[in-house]
């Protein structure tokens, strides 16, 4: 057994798991946070996706023990009580989801990458970025709009596509 | 996942003395290793997290010398503006390994210790003719990479950095697997005081070669058109589901091309 203790959402939590235990199942399991998905299980897919120390993170490759001593944030992180982050509402206002399984991996992979790019965005550079996130119901289309919709309400700015 | 014991290294020392059980195995970013390990392709009874060694972390450049510690995410490499001065062609490298969040966890010595038959790095430090520092000497990458996921070090040995000197010109270009993003093909050259040097990725049925043929060329006219009248051999090349001897060896001659284009800038 490990003890691991992290800080999750601005919440420092503690506990004892399996060594064994993955960063993704530790979230969903110990602590009910199971906005944060798993999909393929073989890193892939990206609806694991979590921010550890600040860096977007397949949370299905990693194990709740590496993470210990970090700083996580999962999709319910992200509003700010009734109010959405830019990001989700960009989503809602997009029409960016059709099942939704997919989603709290692609917005979290979306706050990284506008982080990444306080330049702005463009159409290409989020289909790029998007590697490593599969949606198989939109065609990502509404996906990237909302990104980039996000993109230009955060910081004003976006590349001409 | 079937049952693991893990420990967290504290440093080198430390680490070396907890791979000292004989089925231990060394964990850097994981992206490999777990993934492996889920499918019992590896099955270790002990991992040592090397990710926590500052030691280990970080890039170096000092006039045409580069360290890159072994700790050193893909996402670090690509985006180290001193390393993109020195040798952009290894930054570009890392800015392909798999996607975002698998580039935020692997890391150089990870990949190289690994050396994966597809992996790109190896690569880049056999056309660079990097050295490969390790916690108990310094293998020239020559002789380093000895066969598919085999290398010259010796169990419990780990890598602390790789050395490059910075050659006049490199490129890399790689024809990746649209799922895994693995190279199906990639190719990097360098050219430098000693003269040009290709190295192969994704094609070699012993893992990462370096192409006489290339060089040969290369050597006398570094252009895109000299490698481009190369006609590469299919023998000693891997067919898989993917593409056939034959395919990849055409595609090392439009790599190549590529990479020299790129090179040239």
């Amino acid at each position: 057994m490990s003890d691991v203790s992290l800080v999750v959402n601005g919440k420092r939590v503690s506990a004892a798991v399996e060594d064994r235990t993955l960063l993704v199942h530790f979230l969903r399991e110990n602590l009910g946070l199971t906005g944060t998905h798993v999909g393929c299980d073989t890193s892939q897919c990206g609806a694991c996706v979590v921010h550890v120390d600040g860096k977007a993170v397949k949370s299905c490759t990693m194990l709740a023990a590496q993470a210990s001593g970090s700083t996580v944030t999962t999709i319910e992180g992200l509003a700010e009580g009734a109010d959405l982050h830019p990001v989700q509402a960009a989503f809602k206002e997009n029409h960016g989801l059709q099942c939704g399984f997919c989603t709290p991996g692609m917005i979290m992979a979306a706050t990284d990458m506008i982080a990444r790019h306080p330049e702005g965005l463009d159409e290409a550079t989020v289909r790029d970025e998007l590697e490593g996130n599969i949606c198989r119901c939109t065609g990502y289309h509404n996906i990237v709009k909302a990104i980039l919709a996000a993109s230009q309400a955060m910081s004003g700015k976006s590349k001409a596509a | 996942m079937y049952s693991v014991n893990y420990h967290r290294a504290s440093s080198v020392a430390d680490a070396a003395k907890l791979l000292a059980s004989e089925d231990a195995k060394a964990l850097s970013g994981g992206m490999t290793l777990i993934p492996a390990m889920k499918t019992r392709l590896a099955a270790p009874s002990d991992l040592v997290d090397l990710g926590h060694i500052a030691d280990l972390k970080g890039i170096t450049v000092s006039g045409k010398t580069v360290t890159i510690g072994a700790a050193t995410t893909h996402a670090e490499v690509a985006n180290n503006a001193a390393l993109k001065q020195a040798v952009p062609a290894v930054a570009h490298l890392a800015s392909l390994i798999g996607d975002p969040h698998v580039r935020h966890k692997g890391t150089i010595g990870g990949s190289v210790a690994n050396n994966d038959p597809a992996a790109d790095y190896p690569a880049a430090l056999l056309a660079l003719g990097a050295t490969i520092v390790t916690n108990k000497r310094s293998v020239a990458a020559d002789e380093f990479f000895t066969g598919l996921f085999e290398t010259a070090l010796e169990d419990g040995e780990i890598i602390t950095s790789v050395s490059i000197t910075a050659p006049d010109r490199a490129g890399y270009e790689k024809f990746r697997n649209p799922a895994s993003r693995y190279a199906i093909v990639g190719v990097f050259v360098a050219k430098g005081p000693n003269g040009v040097r290709v190295a192969v990725t994704g094609a070699g049925d012993e893992g990462v070669f370096r192409s006489s043929e290339l060089e040969s060329a290369l050597g006398g006219s570094f252009t895109p058109e000299a490698a481009a009248g190369v006609k590469v051999s299919a023998d000693n090349l891997m067919s898989d589901m993917h593409a056939s001897a034959e395919y990849r060896a055409s595609l090392i001659t439009v790599m190549a091309k590529r990479a020299v284009t790129q090179a040239n800038g």
